[in-house]
């Protein structure tokens, strides 16, 4: 791209960030938006003049339990959050996805910031949400060079429009966040999952709604295919699983395990796993364990979200020899193809068109990832108002220009 | 009462009888209401004190024509202002004498129901309640639970992002819609979203959520349903003080209890629910506290206990909890009629919407004690106490003369104070026309224009609910230039590597 390390601009505090688009501005330059940089490998390939890094911008600046809110400098570690909350038995609900696994980098190197503007979510999305629903408040510096906040840092806020929301999830293409505000939540006291063994993809979806139906309060649900089963190491046994989590008060967990498990018995064999060996579970699917393994690293990675009874059918015009996975009750499929330089991006695009949703090619090589899409390509009449979105907050694309599409 | 709105088009009603003509092309027999007696129901909502005759009633059914409506609105400059079922409390569905009311309350069908996937698809004029009726007899419930819910429209709760008791636990609207069906000002129809989870490019479903009519017009609506909780039980705690309830609030969720529904009562709001409804509330005390626990019954159990010994603690002077569904449904009574009782012992009643932390609360309390005394006016207060949103209900008497005004001014201080204290205008109400002169004292100049850049996105000539939100409106062409300033490097300190 012809960007060489002395092109890094790293701001010490947000007037040097908005001096930094400024500059950018009045220089037509585009600057590649970044926190650690834990994610650069993911999005369109961007043509950039210098890298504006934020890591610079770190620290907790408020944070109070009792109120269930935190407020963070962006570049501020996800680790040193997740760790300051945990010494008060808090978490973010939203129990972020780690890619670092999968894309070949280290565990646990993401900042705030990135964790919002790629609006992760794990496994509990399906209960408590994703970073989008946890995004109180907001400043940013946009293309324009402006400071702007939005938001606040009360849950219960509807004072002019919702600029957090747009900005999770945007990758960095329309403002660049100084500080956010999130809700945060007390840690589950206890936890354990049921598992179904044995069932194919279609009766797996059929349990796992069965499932979600009742009145257990399942925080996560997860279909492991046999072929993937021996990558989790804390399954009783190498085999498909259905996996169901239960989190919460003690006694309220006992009690759920044993309805839930009552229920699940007409669909297969029932075993529950003990709190460590849940969490070991739903570590490695937050993780993508069977997708992030050198084995498998060279091989195009799909993430698909659909209704979660399309899980299946969506699976089923997808190449026999891919391998995949389904989270969220199965509307989250991760697939990996079989060979390197191939995503089989046209067969993807068609399952998903014919029977809804969005998929990301998570993981390619760049230039992959220069010659098919890797967001979900949109309508016409969205895509021109994302367009005209994107123009409104960065006129000069001068912020990550085409990481999401051409021209966005 | 005088309220300042966008200038009359003079051109636009110099038309109107040939308008009026072509909406009925468009939306043929009873859709059209030109008459000034059948047009009078529409003049206002929930915000009563304003009131204004819109130029014309449509009342569209199908999608088509509410884009042949808007296309043609566009082409012609004509505004348009959305409305559901008109129970806005901040103005958001006011007519404007040149514009065209639009009315959705014939899109009232209830399109699919899918309990394997969770999700109902309705139409916007289905009313909030509506959507949990019709999935009850599968043990199913739509969420977000505004007070207004027997009549308020699911198209309206995405336009204000509407809350409730529950949402502290169970989120806002914009927590549990997955998708919409949206009309654009220039009549381009658009889908976001839909049973899947979360935005395959921008958030827009999320930015169009709290947008209050003033981006798109949502013809369809895909919204999350829950399984009902096993069971639910109630606390009813009265404190000596609003300091020790606002202590046992923080404990609660301190150990790590998020309830389902968790209200403060101050003694007004009390005496006047309880001489209404007589469900047993204390009279002795300062604060009351009504705490919800849903779930599992072997969690409600174990949780309710702790809340009881938590609540202790903290000096309660009495605790209820409920022995029975009756009984939890009679505490809420109390609380669900509170705006209406204090209606019985005041001829008017203001009703204010700010959002605090929740620490802030017994200052809050006691500046508005002060602020009584300012205005001699009183005041009540309801409080949803989990997650800080606040509702003062200032008394007047409409028919004395600068009393309205002078309630007016009282809740625009509080407002005030919310913001000062680390909060915000609005919790669950929205800005409408109400607070849209206090934007400035949250928000600076830059952030509105930004707000207004992002309106122009969907909407550049600014015919869509105009007159809402912004104190200041902008032509789009002038939000978008641009001064871009030196080529030069302004800042020779940053660290460049």
């Amino acid at each position: 791209m012809g960007k060489s390390v002395t092109d890094t601009l790293k701001p010490r505090d947000a007037k040097e960030v908005e001096d930094a688009v400024r500059w950018a501005l009045g220089n037509e330059k585009a600057l590649e938006v970044a926190g650690s940089g834990s994610k650069r490998a993911l999005g369109r390939p961007s043509q950039t003049d210098a890298t504006l890094d934020l890591s610079g911008l770190s620290g907790v600046t408020l944070y109070e339990p009792e109120e269930l809110v935190l407020s963070a400098k962006a570049g501020t570690p996800l680790c040193e959050i997740a760790k300051l909350l945990s010494e008060r038995d808090q978490e973010l609900g939203f129990e972020p996805v780690d890619y670092g696994p999968v894309l070949g980098r280290a565990r646990g190197e993401g900042t705030i910031g990135g964790v919002i503007a790629c609006n992760l979510a794990g496994p509990r999305r399906i209960k408590a949400g994703a970073a989008r629903d946890h995004f109180l408040g907001v400043t940013a510096v946009t293309g324009r060079g402006d400071t702007i906040k939005s938001g606040g840092r009360v849950v219960k806020n509807v004072t002019g429009y919702d600029l957090c929301k747009v900005l999770a999830g945007s990758w960095g293409t329309l403002a660049v966040m100084t500080e956010v505000t999130i809700k945060v939540l007390p840690k589950c006291e206890s936890e354990a999952t049921v598992v179904v063994a044995g069932l194919d993809d279609a009766r797996a979806a059929q349990a796992m709604a069965a499932a979600m139906g009742s009145s257990c309060d399942v925080s996560a649900a997860a279909h492991l295919p046999d072929h993937v089963a021996s990558s989790f190491a804390a399954l009783p046994k190498p085999e498909a699983s259905t996996i169901l989590r239960l989190e919460g008060f003690a006694p309220s967990v006992a009690h759920r395990k044993d309805q839930l498990a009552a229920a699940m018995r007409p669909f297969g064999p029932v075993t529950i796993l003990d709190e460590a060996s849940s969490r070991a579970l739903w570590r490695d699917v937050r993780e993508v364990k069977p997708f992030a393994s050198d084995h498998a690293a060279g091989r195009p990675l799909w993430r698909i979200s659909t209704a979660p009874m399309n899980g299946p059918a969506i699976a089923a015009r997808i190449t026999p020899a891919a391998q995949m996975f389904y989270d969220w009750a199965g509307g989250l499929i991760w697939v990996a193809m079989p060979f390197a330089d191939e995503p089989n991006a046209a067969s993807i695009r068609r399952a998903v068109a014919d029977l809804g949703g969005h998929a990301t090619l998570i993981r390619a090589p760049a230039a992959v990832r220069a010659s098919v899409d890797v967001f979900e390509p949109q309508e016409s009449g969205v895509a021109a108002l994302s367009r005209r979105v994107k123009e409104s907050f960065d006129p000069k694309a001068v912020l990550n220009p085409g990481r999401m599409w051409a021209g966005v | 009462m005088a309220l300042r709105m966008p200038e009359l088009d003079a051109d636009v009603l110099a038309r109107r009888d040939r308008i009026i003509a072509t909406l009925r092309a468009i939306v043929p027999g009873e859709g059209v209401i030109a008459d000034e007696r059948e047009m009078r129901p529409y003049e206002t909502d929930g915000l009563t004190a304003y009131k204004q005759l819109p130029m014309v009633v449509v009342l569209p059914e199908t999608t088509k024509q509410v884009s042949e409506v808007l296309s043609y609105c566009h082409s012609e400059g004509i505004r348009v202002v959305p409305r559901g079922a008109g129970t806005s409390l901040s103005g958001g569905a006011l007519p404007l004498a040149d514009g065209v009311l639009l009315g959705m309350a014939k899109f009232n069908r209830i399109r699919e129901i899918d309990f394997e996937n969770r999700v109902a698809v309705v139409e916007p004029g289905v009313t909030n309640l509506g959507i949990s009726t019709a999935v009850a007899h599968a043990g199913f419930y739509y969420a977000p639970d505004p007070s207004s819910q027997i009549a308020c429209t699911i198209g309206g709760n995405i336009a204000e992002n509407s809350g409730g008791v529950h949402c502290l636990k169970y989120g806002m609207t914009t927590n549990n819609v997955l998708g919409c069906e949206i009309v654009l000002m220039n009549g381009h129809v658009l889908r976001l979203g839909g049973k899947h989870l979360d935005a395959g490019g921008y958030d827009l479903l999320g930015i169009v959520t709290g947008s209050e009519g003033l981006l798109g017009v949502v013809t369809e609506v895909t919204v999350r349903i829950l399984k009902k909780a096993e069971a639910a039980r109630a606390l009813l705690v009265g404190f000596p003080t609003s300091e020790d309830a606002g202590q046992c609030v923080s404990r609660i969720i301190g150990a790590g209890i998020i309830p389902g529904g968790m209200e403060m009562m101050d003694k007004p709001a009390i005496h006047a629910a309880e001489e209404f409804v007589h469900a047993g509330y204390p009279l002795d005390v300062e604060a009351l506290l009504i705490v919800e626990l849903d779930g599992p019954q072997a969690e409600v159990d174990h949780l309710i206990a702790r809340v009881e010994t938590i609540a202790n603690e903290c000096k309660a002077v009495s605790c209820k909890i409920s022995q029975s569904e009756e009984e939890r449904l009679l505490f809420w009574a109390g609380r669900k009629a509170a705006f209406p009782a204090v209606g019985r012992i005041s001829p008017d009643y203001y009703c204010m919407d700010g959002t605090i932390p929740r620490a802030k609360l017994p200052l809050v309390l006691h500046r508005m004690k002060e602020m009584e005394r300012k205005y001699g006016l009183r005041c009540a207060n309801v409080f949803h106490a989990g997650d800080g949103n606040l509702h003062p209900l200032i008394l007047y008497d409409a028919n004395r003369p600068g009393e309205l005004e002078k309630a007016e001014e009282f809740g625009a201080e509080i407002l005030k104070l919310c913001v000062e204290v680390g909060g915000v205008l609005t919790g669950e109400h929205g800005v409408g026309v109400e607070k849209r002169d206090l934007m400035p004292t949250m928000f600076s100049e830059t952030d509105l224009d930004q707000q207004q850049r992002l309106k122009c996105a969907f909407d550049e000539k600014g015919l869509l609910n105009p007159g809402k939100v912004f104190p200041k409106l902008h032509r789009c062409a002038e939000l978008g230039r641009m001064h871009i300033s030196g080529g030069k490097l302004p800042f020779p300190d940053i660290p460049r590597f």
